[in-house]
């Protein structure tokens, strides 16, 4: 805990529309986690400003925040971050419980979502019952179930052996045709070339932007 | 999300959160059930001797005064000295006061003693047998059972004819029916004309339960020729009182003949020195205990803080997830509130568990009952606790910065 303050991030001016499928990258210690955050609207920028869909996230409080992140982003984790001790159904169903949506409502919806990223036989069993892939499946459900604007990923296959990694972005694939804006952060070039568009963060600029040939 | 939705969400999740840790919940809960039981017990105790006390002290009256040698309350040696020289109070005094009453309902001189009592083959040793006229019943506030009380005739020397107590009755007649039955005390025998209705609580104790009542002529005769009497006297109306006190007082010293500068050489009792007397002691006890049995549950209540704040550690990556999901800080801060609750109150209800038959056997040495007001108390402080010692748990969780949280390990 340094006295000296630093800037993860600087002079970062970026915008991405909506349907797009970005990946960021960059070394650890380059600032792609600090502006993962910020577009995950989990942390406010100390200075500049952050649009979401019209909405100025950067001047918002900790509870418009967490409300804004209920609506707007879904999250996959490196680690999957499922509840342990709930079960498939109920860890998709959490997002909605927050949203506020009643019981028998968001069930319908939970399972919906589980059977659209194929786990529909899944739906009762816990985390510690079900193989990374699932987990991570369990997860993108998760992300999905409020149809969000943005899919934030971070390390999506990082967990994962390459065949389920592959599965996985094989399912971002589908999303991101479906018109999922998705945002996936990356070190690994070959995760970040199934994107339409590479950004790369070094020592906290944006060094390239480039979009992704096929 | 409503404030009745993040309830119910609150109350599952908190009930998954015990389950998972039963062992840990259960030691937690044990602080908080020994405070319960032992503040519950100690709020019986208090409450049922307050109960019965009053009960009894009331079944006397509280329009009553007591005209004594001593004062019920003496305070020095001295004192108590002082009083055994002053003049006896004589039956003389008590016609005159009689008499010359104009703000009292009734006199009855009193005198008491014990003596035992015998029915056929039975006996009771070490029975109270009081001397005194009929207005002893309006006095003393009795009512008649079966049969009926002493009459004036029978008080001015008449029958041999006694009214007995309920539990004296029950001692000593078991099931069978006491009125017209003879029964002995001393050398003379007694018709049971009357049975008086049994009032419990401290009036069992050696109080109008236990006591038989004879005509004072057949008292001096039978138990103690010289007896010293109490006069009690029942005032007219309450609001009076203390009309009647100085009428009673000024009427007593005339009669004695004292001077204007001399002390009373009697005593007026009431009531109310009994009550004020019980209602400090009682007060003390209370708060003391109450503070006691309270500091254990401050114990458990510090016990519970110290379990959520590792619950909430344990959890910091979920708070995260939680947050990151959409879950506002009020959110995350009734989660917790609402486990601390749930864990107390799971423990006020084992405690009520435990508490009920203890109460049960304690009535056994002193009145007391476990009121539903007291348990719901009980039940509200457990949770209260909850709540006070989970906020600074809670509030912890309910401020984690999300991707602070997150990066927990």
């Amino acid at each position: 805990m340094g006295a000296e303050t630093v800037h993860a991030l600087r002079e970062v001016s970026l915008e991405i529309q909506k349907g797009e499928y970005v990946a960021i990258m960059g070394p650890s210690g380059s600032g792609k986690s600090t502006l993962m955050n910020l577009l995950g609207c989990l942390d406010t920028p100390t200075g500049g400003s952050y649009e979401l869909n019209g909405l100025r996230v950067s001047e918002m409080n900790d509870n418009q925040l967490a409300e804004i992140r209920n609506r707007e982003i879904g999250f996959i984790f490196q680690t999957f971050n499922l509840l342990p001790r709930s079960d498939a159904l109920r860890n998709v169903e959490l997002p909605l419980i927050y949203a506020g949506v009643s019981p028998a409502q968001r069930r319908q919806t939970a399972l919906a979502t589980l059977a659209s990223v194929g786990l529909a036989d899944r739906v009762h069993h816990k985390p510690n019952e079900m193989s990374g892939g699932q987990r991570q499946r369990v997860a993108v459900a998760r992300a999905l179930v409020n149809h969000p604007s943005i899919l934030l990923a971070d390390e999506p296959t990082g967990n994962l052996d390459s065949k389920t990694g592959a599965e996985i972005m094989a399912l971002f694939e589908n999303l991101s045709s479906r018109g999922h804006t998705i945002i996936v952060v990356t070190h690994e070039e070959g995760v970040a070339r199934q994107s339409r568009r590479i950004l790369r963060i070094r020592d906290g600029l944006i060094a390239s932007d480039e979009l992704v040939r096929k | 999300m409503n404030f009745f939705t993040e309830l119910r969400e609150g109350l599952s999740i908190s009930w998954g959160a015990i389950r998972a840790n039963k062992l840990r919940s259960g030691l937690t809960t044990l602080g908080i059930v020994i405070g319960i039981v032992t503040v519950t017990l100690m709020g019986t105790a208090i409450q049922g001797l307050n109960g019965s006390f009053l009960k009894s002290v009331s079944s006397i009256g509280a329009d009553v005064l007591f005209v004594d040698r001593a004062s019920w309350f003496i305070h020095s040696a001295q004192e108590w000295f002082a009083s055994r020289k002053r003049p006896a109070l004589t039956l003389a005094t008590a016609d005159a006061l009689e008499k010359q009453l104009t703000l009292a309902a009734a006199v009855a001189p009193v005198a008491q003693d014990n003596a035992t009592v015998k029915y056929k083959k039975r006996h009771s040793a070490g029975v109270p047998i009081v001397g005194t006229t009929e207005n002893y019943q309006i006095t003393s506030g009795l009512t008649v059972a079966s049969g009926r009380f002493l009459t004036a005739g029978e008080c001015r020397g008449g029958r041999p004819v006694c009214v007995m107590g309920a539990d004296a009755a029950t001692n000593l007649f078991l099931n069978e029916p006491p009125v017209g039955q003879k029964i002995t005390i001393g050398p003379h025998q007694f018709e049971v004309v009357g049975v008086l209705e049994k009032l419990g609580g401290f009036a069992a104790d050696g109080g109008v339960d236990d006591q038989v009542i004879i005509p004072l002529p057949q008292y001096t005769q039978a138990i103690e020729d010289d007896p010293s009497y109490e006069i009690q006297v029942k005032i007219s109306r309450l609001d009076q009182m203390d009309d009647a006190r100085e009428e009673l007082r000024t009427v007593l010293r005339r009669l004695r003949h004292l001077a204007p500068e001399a002390p009373d050489n009697f005593a007026i009792n009431q009531q109310d020195q009994f009550l004020e007397l019980f209602h400090q002691v009682a007060g003390t006890i209370g708060v003391v205990g109450l503070f006691i049995t309270g500091l254990s549950l401050f114990v458990g209540g510090i016990g519970i803080m110290n379990i959520m704040f590792v619950s909430v550690a344990e959890r910091t990556r979920e708070i995260g997830v939680r947050k990151a999901i959409g879950a506002k800080r009020r959110t995350i801060l009734l989660q917790f509130l609402i486990e601390a609750a749930c864990i107390c109150l799971l423990g006020g209800g084992i405690a009520l568990a435990i508490a009920w038959p203890a109460t049960l056997l304690l009535n056994k040495v002193m009145p007391a009952t476990l009121s539903p007001m007291i348990a719901g108390l009980a039940l509200l402080v457990a949770m209260l606790t909850g709540v006070v010692s989970g906020f600074l748990p809670a509030w912890r969780a309910a401020r984690m910065n999300p991707v602070d949280a997150l990066r927990n390990e």
